[in-house]
């Protein structure tokens, strides 16, 4: 095992520092897409014409994305649970449902931002389309890389390691459907 | 377990651990940070040394620089600022000194996510070759100013840096990351680790301004972290977040940089403040003055410093009602640290006083930086401001108050631990004269910018002799009188860097206590060897500040004795 | 501890089916907010279902009812910190006039888009209506009759 200082394993918080850490990153998260979404919603607000634009997302694969999103979390909160109880072949079989559900949900956005660009709705075609992207994107970078740092605890879990790691990575995953759950009506609902 | 694994690593650093960021111990990682950030420190002096001689001497072919042209100019003044608040005053007083100072202060062997420390100076180092990469590319660094405001720092036709601009972006998105690491390794580390027996309330000052720095670092920077994607995006891909033809509008970057930016000051200003609160205790031998009432002002300021930060745009057009909150809001935050200031010189008030050079140091922080703040009333209120804003005088404020901040607080600390960090005391005679060697110059270079400020002297100017009003013979003497007082205080500085280097290894050996302190710092050999406190960590039985108690023999009561 | 990690599953099923039956609210209720021009549907049923669905997920996946108060003191904080910035700049960014400044630019892209979304023909910089079918039409019309709204 690798070095740990005796600093790690202390809590006087009453709580596992790591999940303390993973709180303080949802926290710090909060803020970076608090201010995408924050400037969305001021410029949506006061651009009467994006109505005109956010007709051409496509609201079915934005809604088939939010039941991608929500079963990935409900496998990995099931990953949780079956790492609570020591069963670290199973919550790493939950964890690889959770990584099917995130590929297909990248899928689903490659698809989506493919048609649109081919039909001209580029980042640049105009305000709406720009923030789209780049909300959309930032989002995307998450999922990419929630996904990697997943794959890499469910190998570990695989061999009964590490089992704590399940329910941090979740927390972090859960955060990352929570932000698509406001996205999703904020780009393609709200016409 | 972890006892036993400290002897095994029981050698002195590897090639790697010093020179390719491979350490994961929170020593060598603190003094990384110090010394990346003291080079970029020298950077930032020679930019000033250059801009400086070209305004009192427009023209001039200035020695170790050559002519400076206008778009020198501009990158000179806009990575002097970046520099020195970003790479200097941020590494040093925050990650330099909270990673030496927190795991040794609350007396445990490390921080608790060694490994993500490393990958935050290693990211941290990134950064600071992308920020130096970019002086030379095509066109030369980013020149708008370190506040980038667009469309200057948007559109290449505007800035002619296309390259520059875009590197200077991702070298401070890379430095925002790394502080978030890190922000959040301290704050974990300081609520989770503390020693067995250390409440809340027996934490040493400055581990208090540390972490709540680092948690408004990171609640003010989420917005500018996505006010950069979508600059970078501006920049390169031609978006139009901040092009008013495409839809969008430069006053937003102007709220995002300052929604980040104004909390900015207050973090890099706390743990200059608790570095000042520690120094003053040791050496004035009294328990610091109304410890709680500090800690709750510092609470009360950090959450005011989030309402304040319009008021560095009441010329930007914003909505004069926001104006009018934004000026009550500001003239508000004076008070608690106007407070602060008040329970420091009354923690002074009757101790008995010793001048080494540390304290030396912290007093002229409250002395210089008490200018800083008075000279900002004036900008906060509005009505004054459209007068005051974008002249000289609001330069020789802030400088009254980074200043303070990212040097003095410094100097203080580094002379304060230096014996902690290297084994080593420094000469306090050749601190002393480097002390008067800064501190007087520093006020010759600046009262005079504010003269110039309040006759009406803009920034960012390259040439004043294209101003017939600027140019006149007695503001010139002004402009030269600060030039010259900046040869003086920079060739001062050689005396530091002899100081610091001979005493590294030369100089005599420190005790584990030379200033007869109480915090867990000092009862550790010095300098700390892997693991910090050997096989015991100690447990902490009182608060921080217990000096000249009486009844006991000695004037000091150290945190970790039972008795 | 087979049991009760059984109904620990079970519970999260359970969340999981009614986490779905909220996402096809928030998908129907829109439709029919905009084909009977009912705002007010469409409001509650896209955001307000949405805060509903962020709270179950908060409850009783991340579990953030059973942490220490000071992690929600945290996380309201920063949500707290971004309703106060969009109080602060939203003044300035939506609108596109103030003391002594007009955002010209923005106004006519504001005008030049709704003139052309009136004319029917384009959508935005481009016009692909065709793609879109039936379907984008409905969007149009209601779009359409939104505009003067604002």
């Amino acid at each position: 095992m690798a070095f740990q200082p005796i600093a790690t394993t202390r809590t006087v918080m009453g709580m596992p520092t790591a999940r303390l850490a993973i709180w303080w990153l949802v926290v710090s998260e909060i803020v970076i897409f608090g201010g995408i979404l924050a400037t969305y919603l001021m410029h949506r607000l006061g651009h009467p014409e994006w109505a005109n634009y956010a007709v051409h997302t496509n609201v079915y694969a934005g809604g088939f994305n939010t039941f991608v999103l929500l079963t990935s979390s409900v496998f990995a909160v099931l990953a949780h649970d079956a790492a609570s109880q020591g069963d670290g072949k199973k919550a790493a079989k939950l964890l690889s449902g959770t990584l099917v559900c995130a590929v297909m949900f990248l899928c689903i956005k490659g698809y989506e931002w493919s048609v649109e660009i081919s039909h001209g709705y580029t980042i640049t075609a105009n305000g709406f389309w720009s923030f789209y992207y780049t909300a959309a994107g930032v989002h995307g970078l998450h999922v990419i890389i929630g996904g990697i740092i997943m794959a890499w605890i469910a190998k570990d879990a695989y061999q009964n390691k590490y089992l704590h790691r399940v329910e941090l990575v979740g927390i972090y995953w859960h955060f990352v459907d929570l932000v698509w759950i406001f996205l999703f009506p904020l780009l393609y609902i709200a016409k | 377990m972890s006892a036993t694994a400290h002897d095994d690593h029981h050698h002195g650093p590897t090639f790697a651990e010093i020179w390719l960021l491979q350490s994961t111990d929170h020593k060598m990682i603190g003094k990384q940070y110090m010394f990346i950030g003291m080079f970029m420190g020298l950077i930032g002096a020679y930019f000033a040394y250059a801009f400086r001689m070209q305004l009192a001497f427009p023209g001039v072919n200035v020695p170790g620089f050559g002519t400076v042209s206008p778009l020198e100019y501009n990158a000179l003044v806009t990575n002097h600022g970046t520099i020195m608040i970003f790479w200097v005053a941020m590494p040093v007083l925050i990650a330099a000194f909270g990673n030496f100072l927190i795991p040794l202060m609350i007396g445990c062997d490390d921080m608790v996510f060694p490994r993500l420390n490393r990958l935050s100076v290693q990211i941290f180092l990134a950064s600071a070759i992308v920020l130096i990469a970019s002086f030379f590319v095509h066109n030369g660094g980013f020149g708008g100013a370190w506040t980038a405001y667009p469309p200057l720092s948007a559109k290449a036709e505007y800035n002619l840096t296309p390259l520059g601009s875009t590197l200077w972006l991702l070298a401070v998105v890379l430095e925002f990351a790394a502080f978030l690491i890190g922000g959040i390794n301290f704050i974990t580390t300081a609520m989770n680790a503390r020693a067995p027996g250390m409440k809340a309330l027996d934490v040493p000052m400055v581990v208090w301004m540390i972490c709540i720095a680092s948690l408004l670092f990171m609640a003010s920077v989420g917005p500018l972290v996505a006010g950069a994607v979508m600059l970078l995006f501006d920049q390169v891909l031609g978006t139009g977040f901040f092009d008013p033809d495409k839809g969008g509008g430069p006053v937003l970057w102007q709220h995002l940089f300052w929604f980040f930016g104004h909390p900015e000051v207050y973090v890099v200003l706390l743990p200059a403040c608790g570095i000042t609160a520690e120094i003053i205790t040791v050496f004035s031998r009294k328990k610091l003055f109304a410890y709680k009432t500090i800690l709750y002002t510092v609470i009360g300021t950090g959450v005011l410093s989030f309402f304040v930060w319009a008021h560095h745009q009441f010329i930007s057009g914003i909505d004069p009602r926001m104006a009018n909150v934004f000026t009550i809001t500001t003239v508000l935050i004076s008070i608690p640290i106007a407070e602060m200031m008040f329970l420091f010189i009354a923690t002074l008030y009757g101790g008995s006083i010793r001048f080494t050079t540390p304290m030396l140091w912290a007093l002229s922080f409250i002395a210089e930086f008490l200018i800083g703040g008075v000279t900002g009333i004036f900008l906060g209120s509005s009505g004054a401001d459209i007068y005051f804003h974008d002249t000289y005088f609001v330069l020789a404020h802030f400088h009254y108050t980074f200043f303070p901040i990212a040097i003095i607080g410094t100097f203080a600390a580094l002379t304060f631990w230096f014996p902690k960090m290297f084994g080593r005391m420094m000469n306090d005679t050749l601190g002393k004269i480097h002390f008067w060697g800064t501190i007087i110059p520093f006020n010759f270079i600046f009262i005079p910018l504010f003269y110039l400020g309040a006759a009406g002297q803009h920034r960012r100017i390259y040439n004043f002799n294209h101003y017939p009003q600027l140019a006149t013979p007695d503001l010139q003497a002004l402009r030269v009188l600060a030039t010259v007082s900046l040869l003086v205080m920079l060739s001062f500085q050689a005396v530091f860097i002899y100081n610091m280097l001979y005493s590294m290894f030369r100089g005599k050996k420190a005790p584990n206590n030379p200033w007869n302190a109480n915090t867990l710092e000092w009862s550790c050999p010095s300098p700390p060897p892997h693991g910090n406190f050997g096989d015991e960590l100690p447990n902490c039985y009182r608060g921080p500040y217990e000096y000249s108690v009486p009844g006991r023999d000695e004037d000091f009561w150290p945190q970790n004795l039972p008795n | 501890m087979g049991s009760d990690g059984e109904s620990h599953a079970a519970h999260y099923k359970k969340i999981y089916v009614i986490l779905l039956g909220l996402l096809a609210v928030s998908l129907i209720g829109p439709y029919f907010g905009e084909k009977f021009d009912m705002m007010w549907l469409t409001l509650i049923t896209a955001f307000g279902i949405a805060f509903v669905k962020a709270w179950l997920v908060l409850k009783h996946f991340m579990h953030v009812d059973v942490e220490r108060p000071f992690i929600h003191y945290a996380l309201i904080t920063g949500v707290g910190f971004m309703v106060l910035f969009f109080a602060g700049v939203s003044p300035d960014v939506m609108k596109h006039e103030g003391t002594n400044w007009e955002n010209v630019g923005a106004k006519a892209e504001i005008a030049r888009a709704l003139a052309e979304a009136e004319a029917g023909g384009g959508h935005g910089a481009h016009g692909e209506a065709a793609a879109h079918g039936d379907d984008a039409d409905a969007h149009d019309d209601a779009a359409e009759h939104k505009a003067p709204a604002h």
